[in-house]
Order: C-alpha cells, then sequence, then structure tokens
C-alpha cells in the first residue's frame, strides 16, 4: 500500500494548536486607552490621505483619512476625541521603520457619527453594496488586508462562481476568527449574502478546521435555510488557511502559478471581513476595531478582545491585566507567519489578529547548522517547490536562479523552516531575495525612465536649437528685405 | 609557365571579386556588441565613470578596459547585468552601492543662477532667473551632474530614507 501514498498530499505541518483555553475564554471588551494612533497605511495599496487637521474634534467612525488611488483604503477614527498629531511613529514592523499616522486623544464619550445605512442592499446594485463597503474602509482581515470592495469588484468582473469563506484559522495560537463564528455566527452570514449579492457568485462555501467544534456547529446553525451557504469542516493542518490550499480542498480546482484565484472562478474571504461587510452596509459601522487574540506563555489574561485600532500594543497590554512574566519576544500575528515586533509602542492595526508573547523558554533559540539535504522540507512546502535548493541559490547571491525554482510562489508560510532538522533560517533566505529581486526590478525601471526623460531632454535641446536657427533665419530674412527696401526707397524717395 | 601564370591570375581575381562581394553583404556596421551594452546603460550622459558618455563608456567596458562596476547610477542591477552578458565572474563587495541619492536644494542657499538645470541630464531641476530652484524627486537620478555648478553650495545629495515598503529583509548569516 506503500505506493498509494505516492498520490497522497503530504504538504504542511501539524503543530500543537495552542488554542486553548484562550478560544474558550468568552470575548472581553477592555476600557479605552489614553491615546491611539491610527496608522495611514494598514492595507495594500496607496496609503491614505489625512482629511483632518490636528486639534480637530472627530466622532466615533468619522473619516480620518481618505483613499487615494485605484487601490487603498479610507481611515476612520476608533472612537471619538480630539486629532492631537499627525506624524511619523514606529511602524508595526519587524524593520522599526517610521510610518505616517493620526494620533486621537479619545474625549471618553465614544460617540457614534449618524450611520448611514443602506435600507435594503439586496434590491440595490452589487455596485452600490460595494461602495459602502469601500467608504467603510473594510480590508481583508485574514492577514493580507487587500481593500475588499477591490477584491468584490474583481469578482463581479471575472464572473467567479463560488464564494470561499475562510473560517479554518490554521496559525496555532490565534482564535479571534474561532470566537467571531461562535458568537456572531448570523453576522457573518449575513456578511456572506451580501457578498453573494456584490459578486454575483451562485455558492459559498466556509471552511472551518475540525479542532473547532463549536465554531462549526454554531455556523451550522445559522446556515440553516440558506441553501447557497455551504458550511465544511476540513481538517486541521497548517497551512490549511492558505487560500490555493483551501481552494483545492473545497472545490478540488487547482490556482496555476502565474495567475489568481478569481481565474478559476473563486474568491477568498476571510469570516472577520464577512463580518466587516455586515457591519458596514446594515448597520453603516465603518471597520474601527475587531477581535484579537491576547496568547502566549507571558500573557497573564491569555483570550480574545475587541479592540479599537490604534490601540498600542503596550496599552492592550496593560489594559488586559499585563504580563504574567518577563516576555522574550513579541510577535503581531500568529507564531508562523507573524512579524516580529521591535517594542511594544506600536499600534495594532486593521490585519492584527492577535499579539502574542512569548517567554524565553518558549522561544527556543537554537544556531542554525549546515544543511544536511534531507528533503524533509520539500515533504512539508505546501506550493511543492524545493525550499533547500532555493536557499542554497540565496545564499550565494544567485536570485535568478532561485526564482527560476518558483521563488516567486513561495507563500512564507514557514512550513520549511518549522520541520528544518538544522534549524536553517529558510524564509528569511526567501523573504530577503524576494524583496531583493523587486528592489532590483524597480531600479531598472528607473533605468528606463531616466533614458527617456534623457532622450526627451535631447529632444527639447535640439528643439530649441532648430527653432532660434529658423528665428535667426527669420531675422536675417527681413534684415536683407529691409535693406533692399531701403536701397530702393531712397531712389523713390528722389523721385518724389 | 603561361597557364600558371594565367590560372593564378584568374584564381587571385575570382576570390579578390568574391571576398569584396561578401565585404558589401555581410557587412558589420559599428559594434553590435558594444551597442547593446551601450542599451543596458541608464543613458544619462552623466559621466560619473570619468568617461565622457553612456556611449563612450559601453565601448570601454566591451573592450574589457573598464570594469562593469564602473556605473554608480546602475548601481547592483546594472554591474549584475553587465557581468552575465561578458560573462565575468563579480564579487558584489566592490560595488560601490551608496544606495540611492537625491540632489536637493537649499532654499535658503539658492540665489537663482539656473546654472544647474543647464546641467540636468534628465531636466530634473525646475527653477527661473533669481528664483529658487527645485529638484522634482521622480525625475532625479542622482547623477550629481549639477552639484560641483552650485555656485553657493545650495545643491547637496541627499540619501533617500529607507521607506517601509521597501524595506528588505537582511540575508541570514551563513551557518
Amino acid at each position: 500500500m506503500a505506493f498509494l501514498d505516492l498520490f497522497k498530499s503530504h504538504w504542511g505541518v501539524h503543530p500543537q494548536d495552542h488554542k486553548r483555553p484562550a478560544a474558550d475564554v468568552p470575548v472581553r471588551r477592555l476600557p479605552l486607552s489614553s491615546r491611539l494612533t491610527i496608522p495611514l497605511s494598514q492595507h495594500v495599496g496607496a496609503s491614505a490621505r489625512p482629511r483632518v487637521l490636528v486639534g480637530q474634534k472627530v466622532l466615533k467612525g468619522e473619516c480620518l483619512a481618505e483613499a487615494q488611488g485605484n487601490i487603498s483604503a479610507p481611515i476612520h477614527a476608533p472612537t471619538s476625541g480630539t486629532v492631537v498629531a499627525i506624524g511619523e511613529i514606529t511602524a508595526p514592523h519587524p524593520s522599526g521603520l517610521p510610518m505616517l499616522a493620526v494620533t486621537l486623544e479619545p474625549d471618553g464619550e465614544d460617540r457614534w457619527t449618524e450611520p448611514d445605512v443602506l435600507t435594503d442592499p439586496f434590491s440595490e446594485s452589487p455596485q452600490a453594496v460595494a461602495k459602502k463597503v469601500a467608504e467603510a474602509g473594510v480590508v481583508g482581515l485574514g492577514g493580507a488586508t487587500f481593500p475588499s470592495a477591490v477584491k468584490l469588484a474583481l469578482g463581479l468582473r471575472s464572473k467567479v462562481d463560488t464564494l470561499i469563506i475562510n473560517g479554518s484559522e490554521c496559525e496555532p495560537y490565534l482564535s479571534c476568527d474561532d470566537r467571531l463564528m461562535r458568537d456572531r455566527a448570523a453576522d457573518i452570514l449575513s456578511g456572506v449574502r451580501l457578498m453573494l449579492h456584490t459578486t454575483g457568485a451562485r455558492e459559498a462555501r466556509v471552511g472551518i478546521e475540525d479542532n473547532k467544534p463549536e465554531a462549526i456547529k454554531a455556523m451550522f446553525d445559522a446556515a440553516r435555510g440558506f441553501g447557497q451557504i455551504r458550511i465544511m469542516p476540513v481538517p486541521a493542518r497548517y497551512p490549511m488557511g492558505s487560500d490555493r490550499q483551501l481552494i483545492v480542498e473545497l472545490t478540488g480546482r487547482e490556482v496555476p502559478s502565474d495567475s489568481r484565484a478569481a481565474d478559476v472562478g473563486v474568491l477568498v474571504n476571510n469570516v472577520g471581513t464577512a463580518h466587516a461587510v455586515h457591519q458596514a452596509v446594515m448597520l453603516g459601522r465603518p471597520l474601527v476595531s475587531r477581535l484579537m487574540t491576547l496568547n502566549g506563555g507571558a500573557m497573564a489574561y491569555p483570550g480574545n478582545y475587541e479592540v479599537p485600532i490604534g490601540t498600542l500594543v503596550s496599552d492592550f497590554v496593560e489594559l488586559s491585566g499585563g504580563f504574567s512574566a518577563a516576555p522574550a519576544r513579541l510577535i503581531m500575528g500568529g507564531p508562523m507567519m507573524g512579524n516580529v515586533l521591535p517594542h511594544a509602542r506600536v499600534p495594532v492595526v486593521k490585519g492584527t489578529a492577535g499579539i502574542l508573547a512569548f517567554t524565553a523558554a518558549e522561544v527556543e533559540e537554537v544556531e542554525s547548522r549546515h544543511c544536511i539535504r534531507c528533503g524533509t522540507c520539500i515533504r512539508a512546502c505546501p506550493m511543492g517547490l524545493m525550499p533547500l535548493e532555493m536557499a542554497a541559490h540565496i545564499r550565494a547571491d544567485r536570485l535568478e536562479d532561485a526564482a527560476k525554482l518558483g521563488l516567486t510562489d513561495c507563500i512564507a508560510c514557514g512550513c520549511c523552516a518549522y520541520v528544518c532538522p538544522s534549524r536553517i533560517p529558510l524564509v528569511q533566505y526567501f523573504y530577503h531575495a524576494k524583496g531583493e529581486l523587486s528592489a532590483r526590478e524597480r531600479s531598472k525601471l528607473r533605468q528606463e525612465a531616466t533614458r527617456k526623460m534623457a532622450a526627451q531632454r535631447q529632444d527639447r535641446l535640439d528643439r530649441e536649437a532648430r527653432e532660434k536657427a529658423e528665428i535667426a533665419a527669420k531675422r536675417k530674412a527681413e534684415r536683407e528685405a529691409a535693406k533692399a527696401a531701403a536701397a530702393k526707397q531712397p531712389g523713390a524717395g528722389v523721385e518724389a | 609557365m603561361i597557364a600558371a601564370i594565367f590560372s593564378l591570375t584568374v584564381l587571385g581575381v575570382a576570390l579578390g571579386l568574391m571576398l569584396g562581394v561578401a565585404d558589401r553583404i555581410f557587412a558589420v556596421e559599428g559594434n553590435p556588441f558594444i551597442a547593446e551594452i551601450e542599451a543596458m546603460m541608464p543613458g544619462s550622459q552623466c559621466g560619473q565613470c570619468g568617461y565622457p558618455g553612456c556611449a563612450v563608456a559601453a565601448k570601454a567596458i566591451a573592450e574589457r578596459e573598464a570594469s562593469v562596476t564602473i556605473c554608480p547610477p546602475g548601481g547592483k542591477a546594472l554591474a549584475q547585468s553587465l557581468a552575465a552578458r561578458l560573462g565575468v565572474s563579480l564579487d558584489m563587495s566592490e560595488v560601490k552601492d551608496t544606495g540611492p541619492q537625491l540632489a536637493a536644494v537649499a532654499e535658503d542657499l539658492c540665489i537663482g543662477c539656473c546654472r544647474c538645470l543647464k546641467v540636468c541630464p534628465t531636466d530634473a531641476v525646475v527653477g527661473a532667473a533669481k528664483q529658487i530652484h527645485n529638484v522634482l524627486r521622480e525625475a532625479c537620478t542622482g547623477c550629481g551632474s549639477c552639484i560641483e555648478k552650485c555656485p553657493t553650495e545650495a545643491l547637496t545629495m541627499k540619501p533617500v530614507p529607507v521607506a517601509l515598503q521597501h524595506w528588505v529583509w537582511p540575508k541570514p548569516l551563513a551557518a
């Protein structure tokens, strides 16, 4: 029977999920922190343009910055208060580089603006609903933070037939989607129905990993009566929540390397995004807060919290009850794909699914050793790549060779580094190579632009020289004509 | 004797004609290899390499007189593609890549003399006589031609700060 194993898919890893007990604690709300810093770029695409002034009073849900460009999303005030600064703050990013943000001092009233609700969204055109979603600043909450309205419009344009709702939450430690499905299943399904309406898809399939039986049950109960929505438990396996893996699992379709999910008639959205769409369209509430998981050995009160966007991580942890032990590492997002934070004075953003604080015992600092070419990473790679070969090329600065092996298909899930017996930081190699390759691409584009500009300047100089010569020739002709006329004139004058 | 002279003459004339015809038909205008190298260069004619222009520099590179790393505006990317085209090995550590730099005008020093905007290879400096000049960031290639023309040292090269979107993870230290 070993022969049949050849046909079984063997990608992925099975890390211990560490989701409980945090997932079983009811959602808690935190008191407002004394200051919120709301970054202007919390999404893929162009950063938002601020439209408030320092000193201006804003209400909760008021637009702080508007979208600019085709792929962008507006930013809204997470509570009522006064804008005290617009400037640079440390980004929640491993580089620790600065980014622009609006700083808001809450007035404690937490007063909403008048909600602008679509009374009957299902009788409106898909474009009108998508516009509402865009105005609410909804972005993909699964982590990619792609503006949702743009994605829905793409779905409508490319005539997708199936909507996939991602409730798999395959990252260990995180349970915010689990909690959302348990507590607000009806709202999620309302969002899913709105998404079906906006994209024109016929059915929606909700994939939930089978390590979340409570969420599956809650969603099953809520979906009763909606024939076009199917709840489909999927086996727990990391990275099941990656869109390509989930699409294969739920529809059997494989997305080719150089195309998008929409090209095979599928659109993937997170359950959190569906919930945000419901809030935006049915309640007229923009995306100003979300569920976030607080977890890890160093947290005193792990669990799920409703957190306003822009709360500093340090405030979040402190208001939740602080650390129980000294944290050795702070991570935004999951342990597999999340970002290591430079320090805790960075804000949480729309794409933040959780904050993890690990103790020194949990963070295993092991020095990496040489590759023994065991091939374990090849077996683990969900994209069918050869991480060991790509890393070897990158180590020798042969980035093009790595790209030929499919570097651009790498989803940076971390399976290869997780299973590597030599503890080689494979994903860091791939991040480095991808960044370096795109930097080279950018400088190449710049060089082409330079050449064009230099040619245009030469054209201008030539044109100016030509025009000067023409004018000189014209003047000369005029002068000669005048001279000729003058030579005639005296004679004429004598006659007269 | 006569037969030998005749046959050698005929042979010489025939071969000479063939050579002449072949020269016409298979004529090579310039060196295509140099043209190819020139097409790879930035084309801003900034002269930072020490050669009067990109075409001359391309010729020097093609004839192996100049190293593939002489072009500062081209940076690492150009050095790498040139090395690949010429088939030479490249030690990346010798590439002088100061990172992207742009010219900037100090408004309090600029006297509006218009000298810099005449030398800019991409027309990136805008200004008029006795008006403060400015550099268009999108058009500036960081070639530095304008710096030495400025009589008041108002023009300086400023490194472009690394933006969050363009930050690159460092390469892991080898085991």
